[in-house]
């Protein structure tokens, strides 16, 4: 077996292999893999017993489990009506620009990959993001310019 | 007897049974409450919300498919309020729909156009929203087109998928404004799962999910001097395509049909029931040959039970999902593709044609039996044995081009030589029809006294309950078949691939003693194909069915084995069942394929 079949197994063992133990065990892979590779739901769906589109489908319904590779850090825009009414748009072209990608997209150095999610609930703290777990709020573009650099220093990149 | 209730719809009273539906209760009524989401096959959504009612006493209205009549309901069905919101509900979906309808398929016969011409929507209130999306078409099944842009994600090809084949080829992916119909890893139907059976298609209100279509190929076939054309028809496109133009479901029109393709240009017109017959003698000879080694020989490398091998989408099936048990199929090709590989060979000997002018078309109720034309195995014949695959709907497509008035045609027999049709032939269209096939020459062989049942109706195979069982104990057999004496032999009879899944799941398990079973891919068997006349509900191939068996009692030759053209085809051509030249053009090999 190899590493992804022996996560798979054992998170399986963990959480059963019935129905309601899909979404824990796919939680485990991307924890792990950071996103669910079509190698890996092809073993989820042998280890439980159920199609792969089934799990396919319930993977992409959920905007936390990644279905395509991902940088280190996910940042995630958050997408809905107040923060797009307090400058999302601006914010946005900020990290663009820094970063050098496009929505949807990953730097070439696998860093940061750039995403859009629904409510994060912050609207009072409005616009808001995501970067893996940690929440940044009453975001502007200085600001925003200021905490990617953090984490470029955190990581020895040159911003040049 | 369950307890009857009381309510009104629209006023009058209506009494019915605990637990039904307000749909069902208009039904009842005589009311017909739109829907789209909703098919008898299938398992309640409530998602596309065009059955909503109004309930007095509540404040939102109400879907029909999805609520049981309660004691006292006020039902309103066409109220201001109804119509308004059903007519707002037909708009949104046609703000997502490709609605450039005379460029579809299914353009009049789908069940949104027809709603969107009842309600007479005229106007554009809602922004369209087709061409904000990015909409594919995946065009690479030999089977089956899938366009998004046409998708009101009702999702019955989804539950179809599920609920009546097991397969869950399609699924539900993404949310929101994104969400849409897909397969796993969004890839090509032709790259995953899926049998090709087509009940998706069957199911499919709009143009989202259609047949891929031969009609200009053929046509083009018809109109080239240089090449003979030969059509070969299934036996449940006889009692289906009917339904295409005009006829009331249950229709027999075996002359007419065949009337029609005279008409059309083919320039012989034969049938697949010859080949259906040419099948039960190959697989009625495997399968005592398989028993004779098992039970005298004690040979354990024999595999029982042998499954039958006619259905396409079966054999995709089990390739997927049992490939560990492909020893268990029949080798026998389906009657299609027997038919394709003696076309070119007997058939063009026997008229004095070159092989590569004949083209051979087939018609079948059937979307998987494309699928099966272009597998690489086959070509027997050296050539391809079969080139193009008609739908029942695509036949019927052909006859209104042609601007034939069926209902004014004589009714025509087949020509001959491989046109010849016997009763037991023609119930291959029916679930239990293999089987009942089988017997009566299996058992007549064995011992040489028709099979034990009134007028050869072996009923206890026919009906549509999902799995059927049946024993029939071998006595005072012939010599040659001596060892079979007090042998009971045990048959099943399975159709829809979630009840093939039950069976094999028992096989699998060892669970299961059977000598013979009878798999078909679709309800009903062939008469509910996935290529046959859209509607097909629980109703509408029960009518099929019957007229499938009325067509068996109404033939002179019942037995497979007395079809004077299959005999003489053994005496002139194949010299003996499982024979060398048998071998070589009537049987095949199956694929393991991946089951994810």
């Amino acid at each position: 077996m190899d590493p992804i079949q022996t996560l798979i197994k054992d998170l399986a063992n963990k959480h059963g292999r019935t129905k309601e133990s899909l979404l824990p065990i796919m939680q485990g892979v991307v924890e792990r893999e950071s996103y669910l590779s079509e190698r890996s739901m092809v073993e989820i769906a042998r280890e439980m017993d159920i199609p792969a589109a089934d799990v396919y489908g319930t993977a992409t319904f959920y905007s936390f489990l990644e279905t395509k590779p991902t940088g280190k850090y996910i940042i995630r825009v958050c997408k809905t009506i107040t923060c797009a009414m307090k400058g999302k748009t601006q914010v946005l072209f900020a990290i663009q620009e820094m970063l050098k990608i496009k929505m949807g997209e990953t730097t070439p150095d696998k860093r940061f990959t750039l995403l859009e999610t629904n409510c994060l609930g912050w609207c009072h703290k409005a616009p808001a993001m995501l970067i893996n777990d940690n929440v940044y709020t009453e975001l502007t573009p200085e600001k925003v310019r200021e905490i990617l650099s953090g984490y470029m220093k955190q990581n020895g990149i040159n911003q040049n | 007897m369950s307890k009857k209730i009381n309510l009104t719809i629209n006023g009058f009273p209506v009494e019915i049974e605990t637990g039904k539906t307000i749909l069902e209760a208009a039904e009842k009524q005589g009311i017909k409450i739109p829907t789209l989401c909703y098919h008898k096959d299938l398992c309640v959504a409530g998602n596309c919300r065009v059955c909503v009612v109004e309930v007095a006493g509540q404040k939102r209205l109400s879907a029909a498919c999805a609520t049981p009549c309660e004691e006292g309901m006020e039902i309103l069905t066409n109220s201001l309020k109804v119509r308004n919101s059903r007519k707002h509900i037909i708009e949104l979906l046609l703000t997502e729909h490709n609605a450039d309808c005379t460029k579809c398929y299914r353009n009049g016969n789908c069940e949104l156009q027809t709603l969107a011409s009842e309600y007479k929507i005229m106007t554009q209130d809602f922004i369209e929203l087709v061409p904000l999306k990015k909409y594919s078409i995946d065009a690479y099944s030999p089977s089956i087109m899938k366009d998004d842009s046409k998708c009101i994600r009702c999702q019955r090809c989804v539950r179809t998928c599920a609920e009546l084949q097991g397969v869950n080829a399609l699924t539900v992916a993404h949310k929101g404004d994104e969400m849409k119909i897909t397969t796993f890893f969004e890839k090509h139907m032709r790259d995953v799962v899926c049998t090709n059976c087509g009940q998706c298609v069957n199911h499919c209100p709009t143009g989202a999910l259609v047949e891929k279509n031969y009609i200009e190929e053929v046509w083009e076939a018809i109109a080239d001097p240089k090449k003979h054309v030969v059509v070969q028809t299934a036996p449940a496109v006889r009692v289906g395509l009917g339904e295409e133009l005009g006829l009331q479901a249950g229709s027999r029109v075996t002359g007419q049909m065949v009337a029609a393709l005279k008409r059309l240009g083919f320039d012989s017109v034969l049938d697949t029931d010859f080949t259906a017959d040419l099948t039960i003698m190959e697989e009625g000879t495997e399968l005592l040959t398989r028993l004779k080694k098992a039970l005298v020989d004690k040979d354990d490398s024999v595999e029982l039970p042998m499954a039958t091998s006619c259905s396409p989408g079966w054999i995709k099936y089990i390739e997927h999902m049992y490939p560990e048990h492909l020893g268990n199929l029949s080798t026998c090709k389906s009657p299609q593709q027997m038919f394709g590989a003696l076309v070119k060979t007997y058939y063009a000997k026997a008229r004095n044609l070159e092989p590569d002018s004949i083209v051979s078309v087939s018609i079948m109720p059937c979307t998987a039996k494309k699928f099966e034309a272009f597998r690489p195995e086959m070509y027997d014949s050296g050539y391809r044995d079969v080139d193009y695959v008609l739908t029942t709907r695509e036949l019927a497509i052909l006859i209104k081009q042609a601007g034939l008035d069926f209902d004014k045609l004589q009714p025509v027999k087949f020509d001959r030589l491989m046109g010849e049709s016997s009763g037991a032939a023609v119930i291959f269209g029916a679930t239990g029809g293999v089987m009942e096939a089988a017997l009566r020459t299996a058992y007549e062989i064995v011992t040489g006294r028709e099979v034990p049942f009134e007028n050869l109706n072996i009923t206890p195979v026919r009906g549509m309950e999902g799995i059927r069982e049946a024993t029939i104990k071998i006595e005072d057999p012939v010599e040659d078949w001596a060892f079979l004496d007090g042998v009971e032999l045990k048959c099943a009879v399975a159709h829809g691939l979630i009840n093939a899944k039950t069976v094999m799941d028992e096989v699998k398990s060892g669970k299961a003693d059977y000598h013979f079973i009878e798999f078909m891919a679709c309800p009903g068997g062939c008469l509910g194909g996935g290529g046959q006349p859209i509607p097909t509900n629980p109703e509408i191939r029960q009518k099929r069915a019957e007229a499938i068996y009325a067509e068996d009692g109404a033939l002179s030759i019942r037995k497979s084995h007395e079809n004077p053209e299959v005999l003489k085809l053994y005496k002139d051509f194949l010299k003996k069942p499982l024979g060398e030249v048998s071998h070589h053009l009537l049987h095949t090999k199956y694929t393991k394929r991946e089951r994810y």
